[in-house]
């Protein structure tokens, strides 16, 4: 059963400040609307989701980074239907799917966006009001960079920790040798070059 | 200890043990350790026998088929699929193609559906009886009731060599149906495997269920209140062990299972020996769904014949679909930009997502029964890797 999001929209406008949360129709054949949080609001959208009874979105299904580079094709997936976006540079984005054990629907889509791509990357944790969002957030600060605010436990989770780029974001560049890295070997090569003959 | 499923935080955010550090013990179990079921590590602190802290560590097979599916095509992905949890490539698949067709638009023939059905049910029987296997030898019971469950997949694996060509990486599904039909006489054959297979269940459950080490072992092992496990996003047996009646094939019906009539087995407490007659059960309803499946068979498509393959670009926007592989929820999440490839391809992994909790589960219990919870939970680590 899908939500009945028009409806849900205006309860959650009535909760939060109107301006938190957006309609955004998806253009495609799924017909899967979402809502676009404003990150300050978005935990307690997610609480009020979540306790509401008549609502009782309790199963935080799925989290799903995105790189966004150009915000065009963004609103080209989830398009506007009221307000007119301002003009704004790439950004990353977080979707979260809810579904209710209970009253057996979903799913309902949340997004929320950060500022930019580089340095304003931080989205409020929902950890505290779904805890299934802990490895899954933990995993997109790993690949895509975004840095949840109030996560107990925000480390890499897929690749090793001393790994420093975020592997999914569409610029990244892979290495050409992933396992390189200085050892006390390599001074001692570089000691033995004399000694060996020159290259023809 | 249980945690609070009012206050469903980490335990991670709690203050560490009161006990002095000197007095602990560190263990870093895996990843090369025949319990963890794979490249699996735990760090895992203990006090004497009991466990106060367990952190999982993942990534020992991270090959990031998410990034490799945005390079290449919708249907390039799909062998890749049948590499995340490869004890059941057929469900992978399955979900994988009832994602794009919900993205797409696209609609699958009845006969296609059936065969998605009866492979899928097949795919659980297959996982269902491992299980019980490599659980009894995460107890100690090394081999033997693996055998006899491996005696029974190899017969199902033969069907599936025959449907598809490979043992196991099947390949299979195709966006809009199935890539062959079913061989001649092959129905047949998988009905009278499924027709004796309730005798295999009886005579494993004869020598399993009722063993008096399997009970010291299992039971109040491992249990969550089931608002703690809704809130820890774990589905699929995990979830149904522990009272909540939330089946993919009910709670959000997709394909034909709505033609079927099955029961939806649930457990009382939740504990590792609920899990395990859970998946003999569903193993049980599974046998009648097939029995169904293979009376209904129609004739017909196998394949919608509109349905592109190659050249093939969705519209633009996204979807969400997902099916009960046996496992728990399987979901894909993509993203289309109208381009022959996907701009974001996301897998919803049951296996890692129902590890969440495993630190909860584990904690104040001894370091022998971590050993079974993980078994209970049932990972398969090409997919909480991916």
């Amino acid at each position: 059963m899908t939500p009945d999001l028009p409806t849900i929209l205006t309860r959650l406008q009535a909760t939060l400040p109107a301006a938190a949360v957006a309609h955004r129709r998806n253009p495609g054949p799924s017909g899967q609307d979402s809502l676009l949080v404003a990150p300050e609001h978005l935990v307690a959208a997610c609480r009020f989701l979540r306790d509401t009874p008549d609502l009782d979105f309790d199963l935080l299904t799925n989290v799903t980074g995105v790189d966004w580079p150009d915000p065009a094709k963004a609103d080209a997936v989830a398009v506007p239907v009221e307000e007119t976006p301002p003009p704004r540079g790439g950004f990353l984005e977080v979707v979260y799917q809810l579904f209710s054990t209970s009253r057996r629907a979903g799913p309902l889509v949340l997004r929320a966006r950060t500022e930019d791509r580089q340095t304003r990357v931080k989205i409020p944790s929902v950890v505290e009001v779904y805890r299934s969002a802990e490895f899954q957030e933990r995993e997109i600060y790993d690949l895509f960079g975004v840095v949840f605010t109030g996560h107990p436990d925000l480390r890499r989770i897929l690749m090793w920790d001393e790994f420093e780029d975020h592997p999914m974001r569409k610029d990244y560049v892979a290495p050409d040798d992933y396992e390189y890295e200085p050892t006390p070997h390599d001074a001692v090569l570089e000691k033995a070059k004399p000694h060996y003959p020159a290259a023809p | 200890m249980i945690s609070d499923p009012a206050m469903p935080y980490p335990p991670s955010a709690n203050p560490s043990p009161v006990l002095d550090d000197d007095q602990l013990l560190h263990v870093s179990l895996g990843p090369q350790h025949p319990s963890t079921h794979g490249v699996f590590r735990m760090n895992v602190v203990l006090d004497g026998e009991t466990v106060v802290s367990l952190k999982p560590v993942f990534g020992y097979l991270h090959r990031n088929h998410e990034k490799i599916a945005e390079g290449i095509t919708y249907l390039s992905s799909m062998p890749f699929t049948d590499r995340l949890d490869y004890i059941c490539p057929l469900t992978n698949n399955w979900a994988y193609a009832r994602a794009v067709e919900t993205l797409a638009g696209i609609e699958v023939p009845e006969r296609a559906e059936y065969i998605r059905v009866i492979t899928g049910e097949l795919t659980r029987l297959i996982n269902h009886s491992a299980f019980a296997g490599f659980f009894m030898g995460d107890m100690g019971a090394w081999g033997s009731a693996l055998m006899y469950a491996f005696r029974e997949r190899e017969l199902i694996l033969d069907l599936f060599e025959e449907l598809t060509g490979a043992r196991m990486m099947s390949n299979f599904m195709r966006f809009g149906g199935c890539r062959s039909d079913l061989p001649e006489g092959w129905a047949a054959r998988a009905k009278t495997l499924i027709d004796g297979f309730p005798a295999f269940l009886d005579e494993l459950e004869k020598l399993l269920t009722g063993n008096e080490i399997l009970l010291a072992r299992t039971q109040d092992i491992g249990a969550l209140p089931k608002e703690t496990l809704i809130n820890g996003g774990i589905t699929g047996p995990m979830l149904r062990a522990a009272g909540v009646p939330y089946d993919l094939r009910k709670s959000r019906p997709y394909g034909i299972y709505d033609r079927f009539k099955f029961r939806v087995p649930i457990g009382e407490k939740g504990d590792c020996y609920d899990r395990f007659m859970m998946r003999f059960l569903e193993m049980r309803e599974s046998i009648s769904i097939l029995q169904q499946a293979f009376e209904q068979l129609p004739e017909g498509e196998y394949i919608n014949p509109k349905a592109k393959l190659r050249s093939f670009k969705p519209p633009v926007g996204e979807a969400y679909a997902a099916i009960e592989c046996p496992k728990g929820e399987l979901g894909f999440h993509l993203i289309s930009d109208g381009t022959f490839n996907p701009f974001r391809y996301r897998i919803r992994p049951p296996s890692f997502i129902n590890l969440t909790l495993l630190e909860d589960m584990c904690l104040g219990l001894d370091l022998a029964d971590v050993v079974l919870i993980l078994g209970s939970v049932d990972i398969v680590l090409g997919e909480v890797d991916r």
